[in-house]
């Protein structure tokens, strides 16, 4: 039996110690948002927060996540409106749609560290998350868009 | 529910008759409704098959097409809710069953708009004809003196109902002849050419979406199936006792293969039913499956390309395009070009792998699934259990991308398979290696070109020889020559203002599944036609821009029967669709007014284009790349598009970008190798496609301004990525490619 805290959430759940989070999360607690992609970290559909940063969590058993804590797509706002996901909509990024979580958890996580928006940085940060209906232009503008509203505009205003 | 005239809305109605351009259309499809009517469950009173409202105003529109990423459960109803003059904010959309009463919903070919658009017009018409007539009827006036208008129907005299107020006695009206029913003019679209949402947006930023893989059921166990790792294999032994210890298996069921063709059915495997994913994906490895030689172990993918391209360069193929003489034509030519190219074969690898789920119940088998052909999947499943199509109930989720794996319905016959044995709902899982190790494959291809120019540079001969495994071996085994459709894409339809010109078929052994993959035989076909025309280009010394035109030639519209080729025109006719050239030369000198065509630029640094037809729009890509060190990068894509009627720019401009990135994909590492009939690749670290850290920081795409009818959009940006870069790279480096993808010649 392993304690896991999601989305601030206590869960306990019954699973062998090398059971994915991924599989946790989706068969067990319901949380389907979270993606699976391939399985082995190389495409970043199943992203989630650990203590607040990006991880894969295909490669992340269960047993490893006790004590952590665990956000995913569900829990990364209330009703939506992280910047993030207010950028993805306001560039209407998605297509088909299925990669998006991952996306937007990686970049949240990103953004969390109040990085310079270069294409660079961003690509570094992002180049984990395959897209594969080829989303990334406007993946780059709404992770401007979002970092801009989260510290730059607010570090503007501090001046 | 509204039960009431049922069997009059029943009636179908020929909707050949009504027309406001003269265009014919694409079969028929019934005002009204049918069994597998999700309407009928819905709480609103039923207008038309695909139009309910609620007595609240809601108005409910059924999509019957698939959601890929193409935006079509939003542009489709858009088109419903302009023509009947409902709020947008207003509309919820249904996601229809599998159900042959809409027509086609085969998600494929680029079709959804360019052959339903006209269709679900005049559905949004024929709704708001009953709401006016019901309004007349309540208000006891004229239905001339009646205005549908934002949500509302108004009389002359000021007074107004609200839809739902109308929505009783709408549905009890009946529905109308079609020859009676206008359809706006285009100055009046309200939604029509407008960049909504798609109506997703917010549950895909959330979390929120139900794809083929999040189907959840009661009781519901999951399936890890290992199959054959060769064509038509059949297992000698497993180690089921191995798999059962696994914690959460409860189940190892053998699914025997059929003979070829390999057609939708289920390919012979071993099944492991556990009671969570992660349990059938132990419980498999533990398998241990041994499988038999056969006649395919020893297909080497690399040694049967090298024979297709022997075959074309040197050995003269059957004929089935033919114009003036060519052998006399490159005989007398004052120079000649010869050059074959050849392209891999490719995976689909969506994101979502193939899911379906089954749960037979009731004497009827339900399947849940990420599929774009509901209806195949309804009949493939029927005939592989003896039923009937109304004892299969087929509900599609949305799709983690499909690109055409997922028309082929066979994962959804391995739930219905398991399902049925289990007696309980089995979700049958695809990991990225069963969707890698076990795709329809997109054909590779050799190509063979010879061309002859006079002393002015101008193109008198051409004679061209393909070689590729073709889709029809998929449904017809023995089938190894390409069919004219096929060999149309690109190949057999080129466009060309030439006195002389041959164009031959070999056939091509098969020794794998083979399917549609976005673009299909444009993508191999378009990479050897757009780069031959540069290689010529460049011998006759022009600019490739000045040359594609002048290869072209005058204004005028093509046809190819009268020299041998049946091309279907993407399944439209010639008069609805011809084959213009005027906008072929059109989209490439937009194209090259749009970007720096001609800019002088440093070693190293080089332009090229290419253009094409397919799916009825055509298309024009340019590229820059810079090659350093046996490093390639592309540094700039632009994308001019004609398709026609636009219904939705923003999602049209969404799907060239994505197609850019998709053929970015395939030109730069798209390979899929056979080693003793095996796929050497399993994931995406062996089959990569593109990340961002490769996608160009500049991409433009524009869209020409047209009233024609509308044409494909989901496909046509991707077959001139390739030949488009392999010329920016002669145009940087003078070597020429001629075999894809581009990572076996440079750092990518």
């Amino acid at each position: 039996m392993y304690k896991l805290m999601i989305n601030k959430e206590e869960f306990n759940v019954d699973v062998d110690a090398d059971t994915p989070l991924l599989w946790v999360l989706r068969d067990f607690l319901d949380l389907k948002g979270t993606k699976f992609g391939c399985g082995k970290g190389l495409c970043g559909a199943c992203t989630i927060h650990f203590d607040g940063q990006a991880m894969r969590s295909c490669q992340l058993p269960v047993s490893a996540a006790v004590g952590a804590e665990i956000t995913t797509i569900e829990g990364l706002s209330a009703d939506g409106t992280h910047p993030v996901q207010k950028a993805w909509r306001d560039h209407n990024v998605p297509q088909c749609g299925y990669c998006q979580s991952g996306q937007i958890m990686n970049a949240s996580a990103f953004l969390s560290n109040k990085p310079e928006l270069t294409d660079t940085n961003i690509n570094n940060a992002m180049e984990g998350n395959i897209c594969r209906c080829g989303t990334y232009p406007r993946i780059r503008a709404a992770i401007k868009q979002a970092g801009n509203e989260l510290f730059v505009d607010a570090m503007e205003a501090s001046k | 529910m509204n039960t009431i005239n049922q069997l009059s809305r029943r009636k179908f109605l020929q909707l050949t008759g009504l027309s406001t351009s003269g265009l014919m259309l694409m079969g028929t499809v019934p005002l009204n409704a049918s069994a597998a009517d999700v309407l009928a469950t819905s709480e609103g009173h039923t207008l038309c098959l695909f139009v309910s409202i609620n007595d609240n105003g809601r108005v409910d529109i059924v999509t019957h097409r698939s959601e890929m990423g193409t935006g079509i459960r939003t542009s489709l109803p858009q088109v419903v809710a302009d023509e009947m003059e409902a709020d947008w904010q207003q509309v919820k959309v249904i996601q229809g069953l599998a159900n042959v009463d809409y027509g086609s919903q085969n998600t494929d070919g680029s079709r959804s708009v360019r052959d339903f658009y006209h269709i679900m017009r005049q559905m949004g018409a024929s709704a708001k004809h009953l709401l006016e007539h019901a309004a007349a009827k309540q208000w006891n006036v004229s239905v001339s003196e009646c205005h549908a208008k934002n949500h509302a129907v108004y009389h002359d005299s000021g007074k107004t109902l609200g839809f739902g107020e109308l929505a009783a006695t709408a549905g009890k009206i009946p529905l109308p002849d079609l020859s009676s029913l206008s359809l706006k003019n285009s100055s009046d679209f309200s939604y029509i050419g407008k960049n909504i949402p798609i109506v997703d947006l917010h549950d895909m930023t959330v979390g929120n979406t139900i794809y083929g893989i999040d189907v959840s059921l009661p009781e519901m166990l999951y399936a890890s199936i290992e199959r054959t790792p060769v064509l038509d294999g059949k297992f000698s032994q497993y180690n089921a006792s191995a798999a059962k210890q696994t914690k959460g298996v409860v189940e190892v069921i053998e699914i025997k293969g059929k003979p070829l063709p390999a057609m939708f059915n289920a390919i012979e495997g071993v099944a492991v039913i556990a009671t969570n994913t992660f349990s059938a994906i132990k419980g498999r490895q533990a398998l241990n499956v041994q499988w038999q030689a056969n006649e395919h172990s020893t297909h080497n993918s690399e040694t049967y390309l090298d024979q297709l391209s022997d075959t074309v360069t040197n050995q003269a193929g059957e004929i089935f395009r033919q114009r003036g003489d060519t052998d006399a034509g490159l005989k007398a030519a004052n120079k000649t070009i010869e050059a074959t190219y050849r392209t891999p074969y490719l995976a689909h690898a969506s994101m979502e792998p193939p899911m379906a789920t089954a749960h037979w119940h009731d004497g009827i088998c339900e399947i849940w699934a990420c599929t774009q052909t509901p209806q195949r999947t309804q009949q493939t499943v029927a005939e592989a259990f003896g039923l009937t199509t109304d004892q299969v109930i087929v509900h599609v989720t949305l799709l983690g991308g499909g690109f055409g794996r997922k028309s082929k319905p066979d994962f959804s016959v391995e739930a219905a398979t398991l399902a049925k044995h289990m007696d309980k709902p089995v979700q049958v899982v695809w990991s990225r290696e069963d969707d890698i190790h076990h795709d329809y494959f997109h054909s590779c291809s050799a190509q063979y070109f010879k061309g002859g120019l006079d002393d002015t540079g101008q193109v008198t001969a051409w004679l061209a020889r393909a070689a590729a495994p073709t889709i029809s071996s998929t449904f017809s085994w023995g089938n190894e020559t390409l069919g004219d459709n096929h060999l149309g894409m690109s190949f057999g339809t080129i466009p060309f203002d030439i006195p002389n010109l041959q164009l031959e078929r070999h056939a091509a052994e098969t020794h794998a599944r083979i399917g549609w993959l976005r673009s299909v035989y444009n993508i191999p076909f378009g990479f050897g036609v757009g780069s031959f025309v540069d290689e010529l280009a460049h011998a006759a010394g022009k600019d490739p821009k000045d040359f594609w035109l002048e290869l072209i030639g005058p204004d005028r519209e093509l046809e190819f029967a009268s020299e041998g080729l049946k091309f279907s025109n993407y399944g439209r006719s010639f008069a609805d669709f011809p084959y213009e050239t005027q906008r072929f030369k059109n989209v490439i000198t937009t194209l090259t007014e749009k970007m720096a065509w001609g800019e002088k630029l440093p070693q190293g640094q080089g332009w090229g284009l290419t253009a094409l037809r397919s799916f009825l729009s055509y298309v024009a890509v340019a590229c820059k790349v810079e090659v350093i060190s046996g490093t390639l990068k592309v540094t700039e894509m632009h994308c001019v598009i004609d398709c026609g009627t636009v219904v939705n720019p923003d999602r049209v401009h969404a799907q060239l970008e994505g197609g850019l990135i998709f053929g970015l994909s395939l030109a730069l590492m798209g390979q899929i190798d056979f080693v003793d009939g095996q796929t050497v690749q399993s994931n995406f670290h062996d089959y990569p496609v593109a990340r961002i850290n490769q996608t160009p920081p500049i991409i433009k795409t524009h869209i020409i301004d047209s009233d024609r009818l509308p044409a494909g959009v989901g496909e046509p940006g991707v077959p001139p990525v390739a030949p488009s870069i392999a010329n920016a790279i002669f145009a940087a480096t003078g070597q020429r490619i001629r075999e894809l993808p581009l990572n076996k010649h440079f750092n990518v």
